[in-house]
């Protein structure tokens, strides 16, 4: 019973042959990844008696594009070789929990508090240098030293400029939730640093007129988005008039459609309102690796002038060392801040989660 | 390969029985279930009449450049469900909820049901129909009673493959902002930090899958093998051509044309352009095709002997192996991942973060996407011929490797490229378990649009959607099994 050999079968089986070997030749940065990855194993060893070997891993939960030339800065001058892990910042919170004492990782750079609250939680984090710890403004960063504030974003409102006129905006956080809005309104239940404005409004106003307000937001119909930047697009496709978000979206996407062409636009409410409070970015060293010198370096060159300076001008975020303006056209962050609301309130974000449960908002 | 399944109950067992009942009792979770259920049951339904429906459009009417229409139809394959409903929004950004997700889902995931069943349809003859039809039937009737028995395994096994791939997706309804599962497991992570919860929902995941696969494997039939000739392609008038071609380029319409439309569009909204770094890219792309193609090959070494085991046996132990083969298919990305994660660091510490793992979590993810079409072309090959093998003295493994295997072979082969086409478009587990440092497109995609950078993603977006077509075409052209040849 003869067969031959059929010609899609073979060209078929030729394509897999040549990806394989094309995949021989590929595997190679793989290869020399594994080395370094070894050195840094055998760094652990040496690291016990606390020390430097130029090589850190750091585990970035803030985009590539922003983070990458910053550290190329501190290579270049400290030497030291830096392998980046970028990821979402709650992803990779989860890696870190699931890897525990064996995470490779020495240093965690957040996208928000929580974060890096739910790692020092869990034990993970080391007890930060005062040399870190002093640089930073002591209402934007850990009480307990276990990471450090790097960078504040404001929350603020963006609206729809072509339909909503700068007069009829809500002047105050409850306005937000009045029946005009009703339906046209954007929020991102789940994301970090609209939890922490709820937080705020709990530890300004009281449980109960907190409670109010979320039950308003229901009943006014919010369109609900997973994260601040599917708002902002959102706001500026027209779908919705007003969204909750960090004003550092707006001029990220300001940086690539130009900020006068676009539709959203950024309002800030009054200082004192809760909905106008500062979030902050950090960044944490691993307990693991708590004895890494380069680690430690690095942390602290997030928090120099150079790094607070390259965060103003590239990310339009504010600096949280105390000299250092605010990025051109922002109000300063003192005039942002809210009354008796700092970041230790953020501790008691589990109530905000079950407030935002029992009204169906996050899951 | 069950990893993902231990590490998940694992997880839930850390939690005391009355906070599982707890969680299980919200309305929240009751809606999300519901929302799940609904959609890949939806879903998986239309995919599947669909998929049949254009498969018998394609062999069965004349069309001018056929086999082109084959291949254009396997296009949808190659496009990321969260790149499809992101090129929607472009266009359409208040698209939310059940109706386009549905839609959305369903012209991405239809392939997986029109290539196997017109493969299918390729080795049965088109007699039996005639025959019917001199019978008195009409068109349809015939199809129904005389080739639909003839191509239901593999209808069946690519709507389960569907059904799987809308109870994981996770990027699509994320855009859609359709709550299902996936994106409750996601919101436990995000919000709380909980994996309990979240291994909570995952493990509904898994109960629902279990439920379906042991339909599926109830639904499936048995193949009925005939004797093949070439079926004839009947002419039809004018307008009823046009009708069957609308319906055959619907899919790639709405999963591949527009989206990629929309993404152009916002690449020319862009004021700045940045450079685009080639070098870079030509990375990314060599990793990908590199990844791909190990994650198919170990795949299909895994499938293998399942799929042998479950074409030539029916006992109840082959059947819970097949079973436990498919449900990892069921879980998100980021359990797969996170479940590796744990399972590297406690056994192999050396191979956390190394390609060996990164390789073997896609194996397990996509493993069950070559399981079906390994053993319905196992199954394919007559067991005659073996026994003949067998009495010229060929001995049982030698006669397997020897006939069954090559006769087999087209049929590993869409398998394979199934696997291969899934881990270039992979995200959530790639992020977790990629070697620091090391980018696959998906990674580079994900990292420009989640910094916003629209205009930097579209040329990652291309070359991933261009990749992804090459395994799409070969599958079109790949027949199922080689019986026809004989």
């Amino acid at each position: 019973m003869p067969f031959r050999v059929r010609s899609k079968t073979s060209i078929l089986l030729a394509g897999l042959v040549l990806m394989a070997t094309g995949c021989v030749a590929e595997s190679e940065p793989t290869v020399v990844v594994d080395e370094v990855a070894d050195s840094s194993q055998a760094s652990e060893d040496v690291a016990v008696v606390s020390g430097s070997d130029d090589y850190v891993i750091l585990y970035s939960g803030r985009a590539e594009s922003l983070v990458q030339p910053l550290i190329d800065v501190f290579t270049e001058r400290t030497g030291i070789e830096i392998d980046i892990r970028y990821s979402g910042t709650s992803e990779l919170a989860a890696q870190v929990l699931e890897e525990g004492e064996q995470s490779p990782a020495a240093v965690f750079l957040s996208q928000d508090a929580g974060a890096l609250g739910a790692l020092s939680d869990a034990g993970l984090l080391a007890s930060l240098p005062d040399s870190i710890t002093s640089r930073v403004d002591p209402d934007y960063t850990s009480r307990d030293d276990s990471w450090v504030g790097v960078t504040g974003r404001a929350r603020v409102i963006a609206y729809d400029s072509e339909t909503v006129a700068l007069e009829d905006l809500p002047t105050d956080v409850d306005e937000i939730v009045a029946p005009q809005w009703s339906g046209k309104i954007a929020v991102a239940p789940a994301n970090a640093s609209f939890q922490s404005f709820v937080t705020a409004y709990r530890v300004i106003r009281g449980e109960s007129a907190a409670d109010q307000w979320v039950s308003g937001l229901v009943m006014s119909d919010p369109q609900k988005y997973d994260k601040n930047s599917a708002i902002l697009e959102a706001v500026e496709a027209g779908e919705v008039s007003l969204g909750l978000i960090n004003h550092y979206y707006w001029y990220r996407m300001a940086s690539e459609r130009g900020g006068d062409q676009m539709r959203a636009q950024l309002y800030f409410l009054p200082a004192g309102d809760p909905a106008a409070i500062v979030n902050v970015t950090g960044a944490a060293i691993l307990q693991a690796q708590s004895s890494d010198l380069d680690a430690t370096a690095l942390v602290e060159f997030l928090v120099s002038d150079e790094a607070q300076e390259y965060f103003v001008t590239t990310t339009f975020e504010y600096p949280l060392v105390p000299g250092i303006g605010a990025p051109e056209g922002l109000p300063e962050l003192s005039e942002l801040a809210v009354g008796d609301f700092d970041l230790s309130d953020l501790r008691s974000i589990a109530t905000t989660q079950e407030l935002l449960r029992n009204y169906g908002l996050i899951f | 390969m069950s990893i993902p399944l231990v590490y998940v109950v694992w997880r839930a067992v850390d939690v005391p029985l009355s906070d599982i009942t707890a969680v299980l009792m919200r309305p929240r979770v009751q809606e999300l279930t519901l929302n799940t259920l609904g959609l890949s049951l939806a879903v998986a339904l239309t995919a599947l009449v669909m998929g049949v429906v254009i498969a018998a459009l394609l062999s069965r009417v004349r069309f001018r450049g056929a086999s082109s229409l084959l291949l254009i139809s396997a296009l949808p394959l190659a496009v990321p469900s969260y790149l499809a409903s992101y090129g929607w929004l472009v266009a359409f950004p208040g698209l939310n909820g059940f109706l386009p997700s549905w839609l959305l889902l369903t012209a991405v995931t239809v392939p997986y049901v029109t290539l196997p069943v017109a493969a299918a349809l390729r080795g049965t003859s088109a007699e039996g129909e005639a025959v019917a039809r001199t019978l008195g039937l009409g068109p349809l009737r015939a199809f129904v009673d005389v080739t639909w028995p003839q191509v239901r395994p593999a209808a069946v096994a690519g709507a389960l493959l569907v059904f799987l791939y809308t109870l994981s997706d996770f990027g699509l309804v994320a855009m859609l902002r359709f709550e299902t599962l996936t994106w409750g497991i996601q919101q436990s992570f995000a919000a709380s930090f909980d994996r309990s919860q979240a291994a909570i929902l995952a493990l509904l995941l898994v109960v629902i899958a279990l439920v379906v696969v042991a339909a599926e494997r109830s639904a499936r039939g048995q193949v009925v093998t005939s004797r093949a000739k070439l079926a004839t392609r009947e002419p039809v008038g004018p307008l009823s051509r046009t009708l069957a071609l609308l319906v055959v380029l619907a899919p790639p319409l709405v999963g591949v044309v527009a989206p990629l439309a929309g993404l152009a569009a916002r690449l020319f909204q862009a004021e700045t352009l940045r450079d685009i770094d080639l070098s870079r890219l030509g990375l990314a792309t060599a990793a990908t095709i590199g990844v791909s193609v190990l994650a198919a090959l170990v795949a299909l070494a895994i499938a293998l002997p399942l799929a042998a085991l479950a074409a030539r046996y029916s006992g109840r132990w082959v059947g819970a192996l097949e079973t436990l083969g498919y449900l990892p298919h069921a879980l998100p990305g980021i359990v797969v991942g996170l479940s590796l994660v744990f399972f590297s660091l406690a056994v192999l510490p050396p191979l956390y973060q190394t390609a060996t793992i990164l390789v073997f979590a896609y194996a397990v993810l996509f493993m069950p996407k070559a399981l079906g079409t390994a053993r319905s072309s196992i199954e394919g090959v007559s067991p005659d011929l073996v026994n003949v093998a067998r009495t010229l003295g060929a001995r049982p493994l030698n006669a397997w490797a020897r006939v069954t295997l090559p006769l087999a072979l087209p049929g590993l082969g869409i398998g394979a490229l199934l696997v291969a086409i899934a881990t270039m478009k992979e995200l959530p587990a790639t992020l977790l378990l990629r070697p620091t440092g090391v980018n696959t497109l998906a990674t580079e995609l994900w990292s420009r649009t989640s910094a916003g950078e629209f205009a930097g993603a579209a040329p990652y977006a291309a070359i991933l959607v261009l990749v992804a077509a090459i395994p799409a075409m070969i599958l079109s052209g790949v027949r199922r099994t080689a019986k026809e040849e004989l």
